[in-house]
């Protein structure tokens, strides 16, 4: 019983924050529903026992994208935002759109049928620590991936700065 | 127990609403929220598929999907920045130099 | 390797240096490259002419030339006696007129040009007269009709030059045409090119038919027709004569070798290899002789009021060749090569005095400005004068041993038309020696009737002009000596040594007859030089008044027929019109124009719709994206 409960509180609280956050007119206000709106997400990851990517979720998503947002929507400066259309013209051909690939997902979804279960039950995860097991099978079989990924965070660090910075005036 | 279809369910919502952002704001900004918010869909069903099957490699996905989505994040914004420097506006159907 | 292959090799090979090094190289040396190859080519054909003599013949392959499934064709070399008399002829006469064109074209800009043309034209005609194919000769013959085309348009910044080697050209391949499709009739019917085959085969055939364009001809009348076509064309026999006067727009020399000597009696040549086919079609054969003898008529009675001295040559040329037609016509081969081997030097040799009066002259051709130039150039007058007496047929010249011999075969002859041509051919001697007369006096007797400055020019030419005019002249006078025929006392040597090729002709007539016809023939020379010394020398008023009297035919006559004016009317202009307003007004600019500004306007057209598919709104691009996904998750959903 309980666990539903909590379940459809998180699922709607989820749910109304997004529609928040797609649809406010002064993007602080959008980036401040989006920040409640991970917190949430972070607790359905510890709902299903994945701490160690709860606490991944608050500490990059909400502590360092949303900032890095936040300080681009101060950096841009809207003022006329908040007077002007937030949608396009064609809004309803692009709802249309959504709710067909809503629909389209959740029939795909009917004829799911899992595959065989892995060796990685609740009980072992809590045994040994969620960061231990996800440590253990990170750097066994996705090493490589891993230092890809740390290639790409260079890239994007690079990228970032070559592509933000102000020509130097000389 | 929470069946795992309602996960997906959910997953399968947020992802809608991140659609209908990205296909009808007009401020590149909310787009690129719209983006972040469809990568947590896919970050919850993943998650949740990770707990049902017992195995971690959905976690290890997420894991990378967080990765690429903060690298994406910054780059992203740098473009933004660099073209509000040349247009001044944040709205996406002002910029229509690729026309043709 | 064979000695005989150096013969057409040599000037090939001093073309192919001449026309790589010529002109940074060798400069003024281009003449030693080539005279060096032809002469060696004249030392080698001597050689092969003794061989022979002594009997060896040869028919050799070389390599394979075309190999197409049933059809294979190589080069190959046939060398018989009829062969070997051309040999020397060639090598002879290219040898002594490449020497003479070191003098003539001294100083001339394209000197390498010159020599190096003049050597691919002797390696094309003895490719020719060499081949053992009809596929090779009809390659030597195109190949020295595109020599003849280069070399009369060699001063081709004169419009009437290049224009005289392009109608050259032109005119020859109305008759190669019909060569073309003769030797597609010998395939069909024989299976096979080469010459032995064909002629021993031919018998086989003789009453054959085959149906072309609807009518039911028989086979081997029609092959020897379609091949007579090519010598009509090659040898300017009307009706395509109409381009060897044109011809002499060409430096001297280079009428002097191919225009007398050896391309135009390319035609005599293939007529006489290809007795074989000719002799068993009566009606050819009356073709043939007809054709010969109302060309030699017509041009002769042209060159009779002409005053270009070239010209008054060229048509002398066509006359003659005339003559060799007439001979084998009637069945007479050996006396048309016999002919053919004589006039090639006397011809050159007027050629090539014409030219030494020219360079006198500095330039001018007109007889009315010339005169009394005896004094001034007697080694040039004494050799015209003797090339000219052999040319009339004056007894104990070259000239009058071969003309006879023509003359008394065809009265002579089986042929229905023997004793007409006959008349015609004395005839004809006697305007020959007239107008060969008329020239030499004109030109070299009676009072100097140019300006002053070219009479203080006037001079004998140098001695490597000279030397091949005395060398020719040694010739035209005792190159008959080896055909003196047997009623003379003589051996008939040149008759025997052809009959295994030619074979010999019956001759239906007395002895006594046969003393008539020399006589007569005799006559009709010494009274065309009675004459003509008699309205040019005693009174020289004459020719003007009957040119007053008669002055239509007087004007037919000069202006030849006006035969370039009816082929201008009936076929150059029709043509003409046909390129521009059928040809160029439509095909070109309806229909290939259409097509090719067409494709690019509807390509220019499809894209400038499609462009439109890229509006710049980066929410239609995600919209089609989105709409792309859908699709894809609907088809797998389907599936």
């Amino acid at each position: 019983m309980l666990p539903e409960l909590f379940f459809g509180y998180f699922a709607t609280a989820i749910i109304v924050l997004s529609i928040l956050v797609v649809t406010r007119r002064n993007p602080v206000h959008s980036v401040m529903w989006m920040l409640l709106l991970f917190f949430h997400i972070a607790s359905m990851y510890l709902f299903l026992n994945a701490e160690f990517i709860a606490a991944i979720q608050v500490i990059v998503y909400a502590g360092a994208i949303l900032v890095l947002f936040l300080f681009v929507v101060l950096l841009l400066n809207l003022r006329e935002e908040i007077k002007t259309n937030r949608f396009i013209g064609s809004w309803p051909a692009g709802l249309m759109i959504s709710a067909a690939i809503l629909f389209g997902i959740i029939t795909a979804v009917r004829s799911f049928v899992p595959g065989p279960a892995g060796k990685y039950t609740v009980a072992l995860i809590q045994q040994e620590t969620h960061a231990k097991v996800l440590g253990e099978v990170l750097y066994t079989d996705f090493l490589f991936p891993f230092e890809i990924a740390s290639l790409i965070l260079l890239v994007a660090i690079i990228g970032a700065i070559v592509l933000a910075k102000k020509k130097m005036r000389s | 127990m929470v069946p795992l279809s309602w996960y997906v369910m959910l997953s399968a919502a947020v992802f809608t609403i991140g659609v209908f952002g990205f296909l009808t704001r007009r401020n590149i900004l909310i787009m690129f929220m719209s983006i972040e918010l469809m990568l947590n869909a896919v970050n919850i069903s993943l998650v949740s598929f990770s707990h049902y099957l017992q195995d971690m490699r959905g976690q290890i996905l997420v894991f990378f999907v967080i990765t690429v989505a903060a690298a994406e994040a910054a780059i992203g914004l740098a473009i933004i920045i660099a073209l509000f420097r040349n247009k001044s506006t944040a709205h996406v159907d002002e910029m229509t130099e690729m026309k043709g | 390797m064979k000695t005989y292959l150096l013969i057409p090799f040599l000037p090939l090979a001093a073309f192919l240096i001449n026309i790589l090094f010529g002109r940074n190289f060798l400069k003024e040396k281009a003449h030693w490259v080539s005279i060096l190859a032809v002469a060696g080519a004249w030392v080698i054909s001597v050689a092969t002419l003794f061989d022979i003599i002594a009997g060896n013949v040869v028919n050799e392959n070389l390599y394979t030339w075309m190999l197409s499934g049933n059809f294979k064709v190589s080069v190959g070399f046939l060398i018989d006696q009829l062969t070997a008399v051309m040999l020397i002829v060639v090598t002879t006469c290219s040898t002594l007129i490449h020497i003479y064109s070191a003098g003539y074209m001294h100083g001339d800009k394209g000197y390498y040009r010159f020599f190096s043309y003049l050597s691919l034209f002797t390696f094309c005609m003895l490719m020719l007269v060499m081949a053992n194919n009809f596929l090779q000769l009809y390659f030597g013959w195109e190949g020295v009709g595109l020599c003849s085309y280069f070399l009369i348009g060699y001063y081709f910044t004169k419009k009437s030059a290049s224009d005289a080697g392009k109608k050259a050209f032109i005119v020859n391949r109305f008759g190669d045409f019909g060569f073309g499709l003769g030797i597609i009739m010998i395939f069909l019917t024989f299976g096979t090119v080469y010459y032995a085959p064909v002629f021993s085969q031919v018998g086989g055939f003789a009453m054959q038919t085959v149906n072309f364009l609807g009518y039911d001809v028989n086979v081997v009348t029609l092959i020897a027709l379609l091949l007579f076509c090519g010598s009509i064309g090659k040898s300017a026999q009307i009706p395509l004569h109409v381009w060897l006067p044109d011809a002499m727009e060409g430096p001297t020399p280079v009428s002097a070798l191919i225009h007398a000597a050896t391309m135009v009696t390319a035609g005599v040549f293939l007529v006489a290899r290809c007795s074989a086919i000719f002799s068993l079609s009566e009606t050819a054969l009356t073709v043939v002789a007809i054709v010969g003898a109302v060309t030699s008529l017509f041009a002769a009675t042209i060159g009779l009021v002409q005053n270009d001295i070239k010209r008054i040559i060229a048509y002398s040329t066509i006359s003659q060749l005339g003559y060799m037609f007439l001979a084998c016509g009637v069945g007479a081969y050996t006396a048309g090569i016999f002919h053919l081997y004589t006039h090639a030097f006397f011809k050159a040799l007027l050629f090539l005095c014409a030219g030494s009066v020219m360079h006198a002259m500095e330039g001018e051709l007109d007889l009315q400005k010339m005169g009394g130039l005896k004094k001034y150039m007697p080694v040039t007058y004494a050799t015209m004068l003797l090339a000219s007496l052999s040319i009339s047929g004056v007894p104990g010249f070259a000239g009058f041993f071969s003309k006879d011999e023509i003359l008394w075969l065809a009265y002579a002859s089986t042929s229905p038309v023997g004793k007409l041509v006959w008349l015609t051919g004395t005839f004809v001697a006697f305007l020959t020696a007239f107008y060969s007369f008329r020239l030499i006096f004109l030109t070299f007797h009676g009072k100097f009737r140019g300006t002053h400055e070219q009479e203080h020019h006037l001079h004998e030419s140098p001695k490597v002009m000279t030397l091949p005019l005395i060398l020719l002249c040694v010739g035209a006078v005792a190159s008959g000596w080896v055909g003196i025929p047997h009623l003379l006392g003589g051996g008939a040597h040149f008759t025997e040594f052809m009959k295994p090729v030619l074979g010999h002709p019956e001759a239906h007539g007395t002895e006594a007859e046969e003393w008539m016809v020399m006589a007569v023939s005799v006559i009709a020379g010494f009274s065309g030089i009675g004459l003509a010394a008699f309205m040019y020398l005693k009174r020289a008023d004459i020719p003007g008044r009957l040119a007053g009297q008669f002055s239509g035919l007087h004007r037919l006559l000069f202006n030849k027929y006006y035969v370039d004016e009816i082929y201008s009317f009936l076929l150059i202009r029709p043509t003409l019109w046909i390129a521009k307003n059928v040809l160029i007004g439509v095909t070109d600019a309806r229909v290939i124009e259409a097509v090719v500004n067409g494709v690019p306007r509807a390509i220019g057209g499809v894209s400038r719709q499609l462009r439109k598919v890229q509006t710049g709104f980066l929410h239609h691009y995600a919209a089609i994206m989105a709409a792309g996904l859908l699709i894809i998750v609907a088809l797998m959903l389907l599936r």
